[in-house]
């Protein structure tokens, strides 16, 4: 099965069925709904099976497939995964159907609060959703570098679409915003990644994008700076970083929470994916030069999204916000430049994931009960429906890396390994354990305890679709939390050829070696 | 060495509350029949486990006590490796066997406390969530595993100090509670991190060895990293163990119902701090400098303590003020080091026991006089009830140290201990500690007075009556760990039981007439004395008089909240709302307002939409600029 175009295969299946689903009769929603749930089962199957071909220290890239596209400029077709690149794929196709079954009765109607708009097409809304499907896969499948950014770029469209079409009353706002900021990125990229063409005919006698041969060019001096820099901005925009981050808000609470959770849980993963793939590996020298500042803004967005996500009023806000400050944590991880730092991050862009997709589903819900985002809303929920406020308790524990949810294990790497190599960053990076437990049991506090109000008490608890949206996911988060090891097994190999790349090894530990036995302790 | 026995089923000991934690949450109403005797039977089931692993330890030589348990590997990466890892030894079976003793009494009296409660199934899913907690707390063979237990125990208090989550008071105390433990628990993560930096290890046995004959990494430690981690070690007993200045907490925690003041925030979970310290104690040892912190640490917490459960008029913040006053108590003991360590242990189980006692009693008393903590609303219930008031009377005597009683033998020696320590430093603690003790006889003198002795006080529609056997029998029982526990564990050779762990102790035997040992007698019966003046002696106003500004200080927790507050909170809420407006009005306001400016659609461009193409590409290019600048200028090499 080894020759099985997996990976074209998962890019083209959602690819066409969103095709299809857009080209079903309009009267007849519930069908698309129905296929659309079955192509992206499909899919989710097809990716697991796939999971258990992969070879845990076999070659690095997997599944790779290669072949000319534009031939003229060096362009292949060219995918392969890697441990990091593989989880990153399962996290996108676990949470797409998961999302579809979430937004069953929700698409179509307003994603929004206070005011409804006209209600829209439902179909449109789940082929975007399997078209995003499909490029989310390519993104992090892609081995050729103009191939990624193709994606890159053409994930912004079914999520500019589904903004702007199925969004709260400000979706045209948010949309736009969205994508001017996702645009600038992007061009900035472009110039880089179009750069790597002549260097690569200068450094390497033949002009290519492929990865592996881009990755042995040990570009340095100011020209790995300038590169560097496009490709950081891009990235650090989609992920995103202080200061380039007001556009995530206003899109979260814009954006119907469905899309949210591939948005904020996937999408923005390509930003830190790309940094430790591309900024990294493509341009060492440069990503140690930029490491202090790279730090610096890392943590001011942990500090900062946090003490933000404090003062949110909008509980998708609020979300986006405790996200911002949780890629400042993975951006850390990355550029400690250790091996816990960086499986540590890779390993919380999938808690992260799911933790925040749960919250955002069970945000969506919460809104779809009281038409209202805002978290003066709510109050006492826990009384009268349990298992809504239970659930999202556990997903708050998670965001709040409570031990033995799945952030905790990844958010501990992170500052284990940050802390080996720079010790204020991770000092002041841990203070956001503490912020997590305010911006989080606060509104808890607020939404869930409490006694009931007046408008809440007639409020259902989760129905059996719901149950079946969001169940997984806790599974997941509480399994992860207690054997993350086999993921971590997937990720390792592939950090260390990473770490190797960049020509860096984790420091050594100050006291080592055995202490003489029957020695008196002094 | 590797368990073996009953010990290699350590896990099932963290299994059975587990599961049952699970079946009762994810099972809901349709377990609401049987529930509370599922939780029972869990916790008694660890009990036996428990026990028998004691007795399998008790049949091998001191050096093959301390036994380990590989369950499976929770992360490796690069050097770092974590195992879920489990360690069976004299101190962490002596935390079993106090957890899950005292425990399955709790549980069993809870059946009849939470009888009326329509969630009474959720409580006792949650009470085992927390006795499973706690175990892996005590028997986590590593910092993470210990964290693991350590977190997990936050959250079980969280959700049963919120357990009548529709009170907002009881909502408010849950959150506080468990923000004020982060601030701690900021302190153990960093200590983690250090620790990976400093040994590449998180491992009890490498870091802290296999007792003295094989020393640990810690040994060869420079007093500087071990003065910084023990610190750090500190700042998280003191968020778990209610010590100042991160004490505040533990006085709003009394907002959850009485069986989880005895269990959690007074017996078991609010010990982890001296638990930490002890079994960190070659950490310590290496750092005379942190050890005179924990000291400090102690003794003040001690008297503030004290002072608090003098003021108080609620029942169950007297006594929890007391609690902090224990555990200060135990803290100074293991900052005493090697003289120390095994009498902190022995307190905190005799502790447990009395302290246990006391809070059920108080439950007894609340539930007999419908849910008034007022003790003021009191008075005479002697004669009412019994068994409660001789069973509240015999933890009252071991908790204020009256020979032969428990707390006698583990307070005198800590007293002594302290004295012994020697120099400026052991006098000062040693007359804190001293004084603490006559303190402590006259606030619990006064709680037993106002509460059993005088005039009744309560109300026309109130009719106390004796609690059900289901609650009286625990009461029983911990009276006779009330009674006995101290003796038992000091005269019994507890010290020489722990010795493998916490090395020797130089001190031996047990004697009562020395200086500090007849002067803490005499202040303990001027405690009483006074107490009994005040309100054995002369009616109890129903209304509380001003009082001194002592007691004024006292009843509002010696301001501990009110510095909190204007400390942390008030700026905190400044800063939020700064950011919040910065970020709105700042990052992207500035941008518009400049894009506003470019354009000459200036006042015009927020209600314009056309306008925010223009502003966004500026904004984005500002914050793109911001950080290519940045990197110019600090790197400019």
């Amino acid at each position: 099965m080894t020759d099985f175009p997996w990976l074209t295969v998962l890019i083209a299946l959602p690819a066409v069925g969103a095709l299809l689903v857009g080209l079903l009769p309009r009267e007849n929603e519930s069908l698309a709904k129905r296929a659309a749930l079955g192509i992206s089962l499909v899919e989710a199957v097809l990716a697991i099976v796939m999971t258990t071909a992969f070879k845990v220290g076999g070659d690095r890239f997997q599944f790779t497939e290669k072949y000319w596209w534009i031939k003229q400029f060096g362009v292949h077709w060219a995918v392969g995964v890697d441990g990091v690149a593989l989880v990153l794929v399962l996290l996108s196709v676990i949470l797409v159907p998961l999302v579809i079954i979430a937004s069953w009765d929700e698409a179509g109607r307003s994603g929004g609060t206070d005011a409804a708009p006209p209600k829209r097409s439902a179909k449109i809304y789940f082929a975007l959703i399997l078209a995003l499907e499909a490029m989310m896969v390519g993104v992090f499948a892609a081995t050729d570098v103009f191939l990624f950014y193709v994606f890159f770029e053409a994930m912004l469209i079914p999520v500019y679409f589904i903004i702007g079409s199925y969004g709260g009353p400000q979706r045209s706002y948010a949309a736009v915003k969205f994508l001017l900021y996702s645009l600038f990125g992007g061009l900035l990229m472009l110039v880089a990644v179009v750069w790597l063409y002549p260097l690569s005919q200068e450094k390497l006698g033949h002009g290519t994008f492929m990865f592996e041969e881009l990755n042995k060019m040990h570009v340095d001096g100011m020209t790995a700076k300038w590169l560097f820099l496009g490709f950081f901005v891009a990235f650090a925009i989609k992920a995103p970083m202080v200061p380039v981050h007001t556009w995530l808000p206003d899109a979260a609470a814009q954006s119907p929470a469905g899309a949210l959770v591939l948005v904020v849980g996937v999408l923005d993963k390509v930003g830190t994916y790309g940094m430790l793939r591309f900024c990294l590996e493509l341009f060492p020298g440069a990503a140690k030069w930029a490491t202090p500042v790279v730090l610096a803004f890392a943590v001011v967005s942990i500090v900062y999204g946090a003490v933000l996500a404090i003062g949110q009023v909008d509980l998708k806000r609020l979300v986006a916000y405790t996200s911002v400050s949780h890629f400042g944590f993975i951006v850390l991880g990355i550029f400690a430049m250790t091996s816990q730092g960086q499986s540590g991050a890779t390993l919380y862009m999938v808690n992260h994931g799911f933790s925040t997709g749960a919250l955002f589903l069970l945000v969506g819900f919460m809104i779809s009960r009281r038409n209202s985002a805002r978290i003066d809303a709510f109050g006492g929920v826990q009384k009268v429906a349990p298992v809504l406020a239970g659930t999202f308790l556990v997903a708050g524990l998670s965001g709040l890396s409570l031990p033995g949810l799945s952030t905790f294990v990844s958010e501990l790497m992170v500052l284990i390994g940050t802390f080996s190599r720079h010790r204020l960053p991770a000092v002041l990076a841990a203070s956001g354990i503490v912020l997590a437990a305010i911006y989080i049991l606060w509104t808890y506090q607020r939404t869930m305890g409490g006694p009931a109000r007046e408008e809440v008490k007639g409020m259902p608890d989760l129905s059996l679709r719901e149950k079946v949206a969001v169940a997984p996911i806790i599974a997941i988060i509480v399994a992860m939390g207690l054997f993350p090891q086999p993921v971590l097994k997937a990720i390792n190999p592939s950090v260390k050829e990473g770490l190797a790349r960049v020509e860096v090894h984790d420091p050594a530990p100050k006291i080592t070696g055995n202490v003489a036995e029957n020695g008196a302790r002094p | 060495m590797k368990a073996e026995g009953i010990q290699a089923a350590a896990w099932l000991l963290i299994a059975f509350p587990l599961l049952g934690a699970a079946v009762l949450l994810l099972g809901g109403r349709r377990t609401d029949r049987w529930g509370h005797l599922l939780g029972v039977a869990m916790s008694l089931a660890s009990f036996v486990v428990g026990a028998g692993m004691f007795v399998q330890m008790l049949g091998y030589d001191d050096a093959e006590r301390r036994r380990t348990l590989h369950l499976w590997n929770f992360f490796d990466v690069g050097s770092l490796h974590v195992g879920m890892d489990l360690l069976v030894d004299p101190l962490s079976i002596s935390f079993v066997l106090l957890i899950t003793g005292v425990g399955s009494l709790i549980h069993i009296y809870s059946i009849g406390y939470m009888a009326h409660d329509e969630d009474r199934r959720r409580f006792f899913a949650y009470l085992n969530l927390f006795v499973a907690a706690m175990l892996l707390l005590v028997l986590g063979a590593n910092y993470v595993v210990l964290f693991l237990g350590w977190e997990g125990v936050g959250l079980a208090s969280y959700l049963l100090i919120g357990f009548w989550q529709f009170k907002p008071t009881a909502a408010v105390a849950a959150k506080k509670a468990f923000v004020v433990n982060r601030v701690g628990d900021l302190g153990l993560v960093t200590a983690i991190m250090l620790m990976f930096a400093t040994f590449n290890s998180v491992d009890f046995t490498t870091i802290l060895g296999t007792g003295t004959e094989h020393l640990g990494l810690a040994a060869k430690l420079s007093s500087g990293v071990a003065t910084a981690l023990g610190l750090l070690l500190l700042l998280g007993a003191c968020g778990k163990s209610a010590q100042l200045p991160l004490q505040s907490w533990l006085l709003d925690a009394m907002e959850g119902p009485t069986p989880v003041s005895a269990l959690i925030h007074a017996a078991t979970m609010v010990t982890a701090g001296v638990y930490l310290i002890v079994r960190s104690a070659p950490i310590f040892e290496m750092s005379p400098d942190a050890q005179l912190v924990v000291t400090i640490v102690g003794a003040a917490t001690l008297i503030a303590g004290a002072i608090i459960g003098c003021g108080k008029d609620d029942i169950k913040k007297a006594l929890a003020g007391s609690t902090m006053s224990q555990i200060g108590y135990m803290t100074l003991a293991a900052g005493l080091g090697k003289a120390g360590y095994a009498l902190a242990i022995a307190h905190l189980i005799a502790h447990g026991f009395f302290k246990a006692g006391l809070f059920l009693g108080a439950g007894s008393v609340m539930h007999a006089t419908g849910d008034d903590v007022n003790m003021r609303h009191y008075g005479a219930l002697r004669k009412l009830m019994y068994v409660t008031y001789g069973t509240f009377g015999l933890g009252y005597l071991a908790i204020i140290g009256c020979p032969p009683f428990s707390g006698f033998f583990t307070k005198d020696g800590i007293i002594e201990a302290a004295y012994n320590k020697g120099g400026t430093s052991g006098a000062i603690l040693g007359t804190c500690a001293l004084v603490g003790a006559g303190v402590t006889a006259y606030y619990m003198s006064r709680v037993m007075f106002m509460t059993f002795f005088g005039e009744k006080r309560w109300q026309e529609d109130v009719h106390p009556h004796e609690s059900p056997k289901v609650m009286t029998i625990p009461l029983i029982l911990l009276a006779f760990g009330s009674v006995f526990a101290g003796g038992f564990l000091v005269l019994g050779g507890f010290s020489d039981f722990l010795a493998p762990v916490v090395g020797e102790s130089e001190e031996h035997g047990f004697n009562p007439f020395t200086a500090p040992g007849i002067a803490t007698f005499v202040l303990m019966l001027a405690g009483v004395a006074i107490a009994w003046r005040q309100y054995g002696a002369r009616p109890v106003p129903v209304e509380a008089p001003a009082g001194s500004f002592l007691t004024r200080a006292a009843r509002r927790d010696l301001y501990g909240d009110a510095i909190n507050e204007s400390l942390l909170m008030r700026p905190g809420q400044w800063l939020t709302r700064l950011a919040v407006w910065f970020d709105n009005r700042g990052v992207d306001g500035a941008v518009n307002g400049i894009a506003a400016g470019v354009g000459g659609t200036s006042g015009r461009i927020r209600r314009v939409q056309t306008g925010f193409a223009r502003s966004y590409a500026l904004s984005m290019y500002l914050g793109a600029a911001i950080v290519v600048a940045a990197l110019l200028v600090v790197n400019v090499s």
